[in-house]
């Protein structure tokens, strides 16, 4: 029996340089599915084996790593990966936006404006924007090389001609530097806008369907839509219960059965960082008193 | 203050924890051994190898102990660990025709050369649950054969009454080192298909007997036992072998084909699986030859001759987790398709009301 023995961030460096290849390729033709060699992880597919293996990849020993889940450091999923790279990787970890170097997200893009110099890994599960379109590969990437997206324009069309707007929440597509239709991963299209000329580099791994794409920095980002029905964002008309945002993307959490309810902030980072200088003030009145 | 989501961790560790416990069970009976596992639940030892793609005895007896016995997660588990293993080389291709026989049946030869050798097999028990457990007696044994056993189809290549054997020149294709593409050759058609899961294949290679892309089968030879595993030394100059393994080979004899240039002959479909694994050694055999219908111009008119629909559904690590992951989180996307909706009804709630008031005023 051959005992396990791993490598730096788990995956072989043969692998690594694989999967660095495609990033790169990706980095050059922004919005475009390069197809690579995804591995087996130790997780199961759907659970972000293409965001782990493209962490895996660009990471390097003194990145500091935040993982989210629904915009949150602390739901399981996003605690097993920071865990699974602690321990492969033995990186400093983070839950704070500002402080990471590599952020590995599933479905959000954090509230704080990201910089220069952060990367910003998505969790893909179906990275094909027209693949409930046309659900054969050998067309879609025709239709990508011909940029024959009609078929998309066509949906949206039919969805205002049936509901009076676009019924299209989250994985809204997005059009890439003016060529590329691209899936952004399953965010609520209250992030789209955060994706246009953002400074950080934005890479997205779909493991089980083995393609690679990004956003370079700087990079135009259009989300579709149509003169006459303008791209909306969409946010629930109401505050954070908890630190009082008005501008964040907010969770729904019911509190009995009775229908009561309350609205906190998806990003957990914002939330505590909003509320830090309240806690301090809490904690000198305790003190006080 | 409610705060769901947070106890993340916690709730992971003591999942982690209770899963360790209810694994191992009642602590008052035997913990099963590695060995027992290998010895006494070889076929399960066997699948997991096969459609894990790495031959270990070793490492598949303990997935399938710490998968609790569920196959798939075994499987996985093998997949993840052979995923870190650096690829040094590949070994030339293994020769069954000389392969050291434990079991050969031929569905089209009453006789043959080297003769049918039954072997270990399930065929002809009757499927009666045997309460005692008596120590059974020892096999009868016999002189190995000293005739060399040709492959069936072989003998029908000589007579030209077969196509011939697909020649491999060309390097094998490998999809576990470079992404599935479409069309996909038939190397890695066969390569997807081994490692297919054996139920999916199954039931593909089932729909094709039942007129869902029929090729009128024939199992021509069903061959078990052990081939050596050579590779080529540069530094040598000649091939030194590695050492044996136990593959299931299945070859199918299917529908004849003819043209005013070509003579009519048999076409072949192929399975070739890790251990001894006689099913889905068949089933893909079938599934191969199904998908061959392109490549023969047969009308595509069924699942199983979809080259798109069965390679990319048929990887059962890729679907339980797909399938599986809907146990995760979603409240974002949740969230913006309850906006949607409130707005939906909304609006709906409106014009109805406006029309109720247009209808009053109107009355």
């Amino acid at each position: 029996m051959n005992a396990p023995a791993y490598n730096f961030a788990y995956l072989d460096e043969q692998t690594k340089r694989m999967i660095r290849r495609a990033i790169l390729k990706a980095i050059a033709i922004p919005g475009y599915q390069v197809p690579f060699a995804s591995r087996e992880m130790p997780m199961p597919y759907g659970w972000g084996t293409g965001g782990v293996q493209v962490t895996a990849a660009i990471l390097g020993p003194d990145d500091i790593l935040k993982v989210i889940d629904q915009g949150s450091d602390d739901t399981t999923n996003a605690v097993s990966i920071r865990k699974f790279f602690a321990k492969t990787a033995g990186v400093r970890t983070t839950t704070r936006t500002s402080e990471a170097s590599v952020i590995q997200t599933r479905h959000r893009i954090p509230e704080k404006a990201l910089r220069e110099g952060q990367i910003l890994v998505f969790q893909v599960p179906i990275p094909e924007p027209l693949r409930f379109l046309e659900p054969r590969e050998t067309e879609t990437r025709r239709m990508h090389a011909l940029a024959d997206y009609g078929v998309m324009h066509v949906k949206l069309y039919e969805d205002i001609a049936r509901h009076g707007h676009i019924a299209t929440t989250y994985a809204y597509p997005v059009r890439v530097d003016g060529r590329y239709v691209m899936d952004p991963s399953p965010t609520p299209k209250f992030d789209n806008p955060k994706m246009h000329d953002c400074p950080a580099l934005q890479l997205f791994g779909a493991g089980r369907e083995k393609r690679i794409y990004a956003v370079p920095p700087h990079t135009r980002v259009v989300s579709l839509d149509f003169e006459d029905h303008p791209f909306e964002r969409y946010r629930h008309d109401g505050t954070c219960a908890l630190c009082g945002a008005a501008d964040s993307f907010l969770d729904e959490v019911i509190t009995d059965d009775r229908g009561g309810r309350m609205f906190v902030c998806s990003d957990t980072d914002y939330c505590e960082e909003r509320r830090a200088p309240a806690a301090r003030a809490d904690a000198r009145e305790d003190a006080r008193g | 203050m409610y705060v769901a989501v947070k106890g993340g961790e916690r709730a992971i560790e003591n999942a982690h924890r209770l899963l360790a416990d209810e694994r191992r069970g009642d602590r008052s009976v035997p913990e099963l051994s590695l060995q027992q596992i290998s010895e006494q639940l070889a076929l399960a030892v066997d699948r997991v190898m096969s459609e894990g793609s790495l031959y270990d005895r070793e490492l598949a007896a303990l997935a399938v102990k710490q998968a609790r016995g569920d196959l798939i997660e075994a499987i996985f588990l093998l997949r993840a660990f052979r995923a870190t293993l650096p690829r040094l080389g590949t070994s030339e291709p293994v020769d069954t025709g000389v392969m050291r026989i434990r079991r050969r049946i031929s569905a089209t030869f009453k006789d043959l050369p080297g003769g049918q050798v039954l072997g270990p097999t399930f065929d002809y028990t009757h499927r009666l649950l045997e309460m005692a457990d008596n120590e059974p007696a020892e096999p009868a044994t016999s002189e190995a054969p000293a005739e060399p056993m040709p492959r069936v189809t072989d003998l029908l290549a000589a007579d030209d009454l077969i196509e011939a054997a697909p020649s491999g020149e060309a390097p094998p294709g490998d999809l576990t080192r470079e992404p599935l593409t479409f069309p996909a050759g038939r190397d890695v058609r066969l390569q997807n298909l081994t490692r297919g899961d054996e139920g999916f294949l199954l039931a593909l290679g089932y729909s094709t007997q039942r007129g869902f892309g029929r090729t009128h089968p024939f199992a021509a030879e069903i061959r078990l036992g052990e081939v050596e595993v050579e590779f080529f030394a540069e530094d040598l100059g000649f091939a030194v072998p590695l050492g044996r393994i136990t593959v299931t080979e299945c070859q199918m004899v299917n529908q004849f084909k003819g043209s005013a240039t070509n003579p009519p002959r048999f076409t072949r479909g192929y399975g070739l699986v890790f251990g001894h694994c006689e099913r889905k050694a068949m089933s893909m055999a079938l599934v191969d030859r199904a998908l061959r219908a392109r490549e023969l111009d047969e009308e595509i008119k069924a699942p199983a001759q979809d080259e798109e629909f069965v390679l990319s559904h048929s990887d059962n690590v890729q679907a339980t987790g797909f399938v599986e992951h809907l146990k995760l989180p979603h409240y974002v996307d949740f969230q913006a398709e309850l906006g949607l909706v409130r707005r939906m009804r909304a609006e709906f709630d409106c014009e109805r009301k406006s029309d109720l008031a247009l209808r009053e005023a109107a009355e």
